[in-house]
């Protein structure tokens, strides 16, 4: 008994120490490396994906990593692992390892440049990775899109939530606002069958006037902010999560009852606009401005506000300005993670903003991890692929999430990855032996 | 005209009278020491000044301008620093970025800046970072600038709150039992940083002490308090002796 309970941390340890080990060559990849990898398999998958799967006795490309069939087709999985092996696994590992130095040399060089540049290149490969591995089925191309979206809202959501400290639970309300707005918008300046009547402009212009579309379902939504920022500069914690509550409940009960809308039936054929690289500009947009805005000191105020208002007040921090810019920038970001949002499924009512988009959201924030714009990323990404992969199960996918939601709470309750910063120059820099050695040392 | 002035402060708690006609006058380069027994309202009075509480009566001039009515936002940006009796540091933040922090109303960059990372942010998070190592240094934890503050000794976490509040440049800093809590030498350690403070930037020092030596050393007057009123002002010297401020801490001499 003694000598079990003695060698139980040496079996960890052996295991942590043996994947340590396993990891060791790929420690000095840089991200540089890891993307051209990536760009590799997915240019695999599109040559060779088919007759491998077909092969393999799958009728067609397991379309999300083998996440649907685990669940719907449990006698496919040795297949899709050895699927999974070959096109992904082992050749963004081989090449990875393969094109260390080079990359490495390369991402060195970058560094001379403006870091813009370097950003420019990473997210045009990032890209070029996403379009190949979407170009596959448009099953993809509809996960991708609401999985970058779920990065905006979970993102925007975390700033209040995580680095305020306040539990706002308004975001699907915000969220309905900017659908709504964008919607109505689109649908009534270049949409001609609508109850609104013929299209008032071109619409040729319609791509080209999106965006406004959508930062004008930001602004709207951050109007509606106010109705919770005013409150929470005399109201904290259990209080102000109620109202926010109701402030989601009153805006679903709003666009219920507007027939203009739709009422409950909600409104529809909103014009294709939110294509793939459309999303992917946004988010792109959103996590820069978001990132940039918590590095600074002005964002950090919310910190000092979450930690000790009282000490943030005496130390010059205005806090009520510092709350209303919390409360107003993230309802921005979830109206026109809203407006994105109706543009992709072309449908939209009241009820897709209610309770369960609010248990989402939330979910996808305190998995990802509190006050962290890579935990939220990670969150988001995560939380879609399992809600996905969990389809399956219909409405018992809302008992296994909430569990999982109370596990996190339980064994790390800030969330996966909380409390870090998202520092884009480190991200692009080349892996020498240099900074290996720092590694060791945090690892 | 003094550069501080309170003039018949009174404050309510609802019925309980908390200060009672409370004048102060701090002229500028002063350190003025505040004494009184447990709950005599020293905390109440730095409240007060400082904005987080607004008196019931009387006015606070602050180089001759009405600051009564301002937030303690406003009233830290016009130069009334302070630290706290119980530390209030902010739980995830760096020692850096504590110190960074109180040049928030300093800032001009604005949410332009804090959104899109202009040159103009960059340059000024720069030049806030060069400030707040220099205070950093001057109380000596410079050193520990990058650390996240819950892990810092207790002494240590005492100077990161004292160049916190350096960071806001008080014409006047308040502080609340600068030394509590600490031990002999941590005791010297930071009179020494004190009076180093006040050397090289020369504010003046408004401050609640506990022990007669810090009292005795540094200050060159001396308020008593007892139950929200003054009962004694002078040099320290005068204030020890003074029979009705031995009567609040130690009680009437009964003769048996």
């Amino acid at each position: 008994m003694t000598t079990n309970s003695v060698s139980l941390p040496n079996t960890r340890q052996r295991i942590r120490a043996a994947l340590s080990k396993l990891w060791q060559p790929y420690r000095p990849v840089p991200l540089l490396g890891w993307l051209l990898a990536a760009l590799v398999a997915v240019g695999l998958e599109q040559l060779v994906g088919l007759p491998l799967a077909r092969l393999l006795g799958m009728s067609k490309i397991p379309a999300l990593f083998g996440a649907l069939v685990v669940l719907s087709d449990p006698i496919l999985i040795p297949s899709v692992l050895l699927y999974m092996l070959l096109i992904y696994i082992l050749p963004v590992g081989s090449v990875a390892r393969l094109i260390t130095s080079l990359t490495n040399k390369i991402a060195a060089k970058l560094m001379e440049y403006p870091i813009v540049i370097t950003a420019v290149i990473h997210l045009i490969l990032i890209y070029t990775v996403l379009f190949i591995w979407c170009d596959i089925s448009d099953y993809r191309v509809l996960i991708a899109r609401l999985t970058m979206i779920a990065i905006i809202l979970t993102l925007s959501l975390n700033v209040v939530n995580g680095y305020m400290g306040e539990f706002s639970c308004s975001h699907p309300g915000f969220m309905s606002l900017g659908a709504y707005v964008a919607s109505v918008f689109t649908i009534v300046l270049f949409v001609s069958e609508n109850n609104f009547g013929e299209a008032l402009l071109p619409p040729a212009l319609g791509p080209v006037m999106f965006p406004l579309a959508l930062v004008l379902g930001g602004l709207v939504s951050a109007l509606g902010a106010l109705l919770v920022a005013i409150p929470s500069f005399r109201t904290r914690g259990d209080y102000l999560a109620i109202i926010s509550l109701a402030f989601m409940f009153i805006v679903k009960s709003l666009f219920e009852n507007l027939e203009v809308v739709g009422g409950a039936r909600g409104i529809s054929n909103q014009p294709n606009y939110a294509s793939l690289p459309v999303v992917f500009i946004w988010t792109v947009l959103a996590i820069w401005i978001i990132n940039n805005f918590v590095r600074s000191t002005m964002g950090k105020a919310l910190n000092a506000v979450r930690d000790d208002e009282l000490a943030a007040n005496a130390m010059t921090v205005d806090t009520r300005k510092t709350k209303m810019t919390a409360f107003l920038f993230a309802a921005f970001w979830a109206g026109v993670a809203g407006g994105l949002f109706a543009h992709v499924l072309r449908y939209i009512n009241p009820d897709s903003f209610g309770i369960r988009k609010l248990a989402e959201v939330l979910a996808m924030v305190y998995f990802g991890g509190l006050n962290s714009v890579t935990g939220s990323i990670v969150g988001a990404v995560g939380l879609s692929l399992i809600s996905e992969a969990l389809r399956p199960l219909d409405i018992y996918k809302w008992i296994i999430i909430p569990i999982m939601l109370i596990l996190i709470m339980i064994f790390r309750p800030t969330g996966l990855i909380a409390f870090t910063e998202f520092n884009v120059e480190k991200l692009f820099q080349p892996k020498d032996n240099a900074s290996e050695g720092d590694e060791h040392v945090t690892a | 005209m003094s550069l501080l002035e309170v003039n018949n402060m009174t404050h309510f708690f609802g019925g309980l009278r908390a200060v009672n006609n409370y004048n102060l006058a701090v002229e500028s380069g002063q350190i003025r020491g505040l004494i009184g027994p447990n709950g005599a309202g020293k905390t109440t009075i730095f409240n007060l000044i400082t904005g987080v509480y607004h008196p019931t009566e009387g006015e606070i001039l602050l180089e001759g301008e009405n600051i009564t009515a301002l937030d303690p936002n406003q009233i830290a940006d016009r130069g009334l620093g302070r630290t706290f009796q119980n530390l209030r540091l902010w739980r995830y933040l760096s020692v850096l970025d504590h110190v960074k922090m109180a040049r928030y109303s300093k800032l001009t960059y604005g949410l332009v800046g804090a959104f899109f990372g202009t040159p103009k942010r960059v340059q000024e998070e720069k030049a806030t970072d060069k400030l707040a190592m220099e205070l950093l240094e001057l109380v000596g934890v410079a050193h520990l600038a990058d650390q996240i503050v819950t892990n810092l000794p207790y002494g240590a976490q005492r100077r990161v709150e004292l160049a916190r509040a350096l960071a806001t440049e008080p014409k006047v800093l308040f502080l609340d039992e600068p030394t509590a809590g600490m031990n002999p030498e941590e005791l010297i350690q930071m009179m020494d940083i004190i009076r180093q403070v006040h050397r090289e930037i020369g504010m003046a020092i408004f401050l609640i002490e506990h022990r007669m030596k810090v009292v005795m050393d540094l200050c060159e007057m001396v308020q008593t308090l007892n139950f929200g009123e003054v009962i004694a002002e002078g040099t320290a010297e005068e204030i020890r002796n003074d029979p009705l401020v031995i009567e609040a801490y130690l009680g009437k001499e009964v003769v048996i």
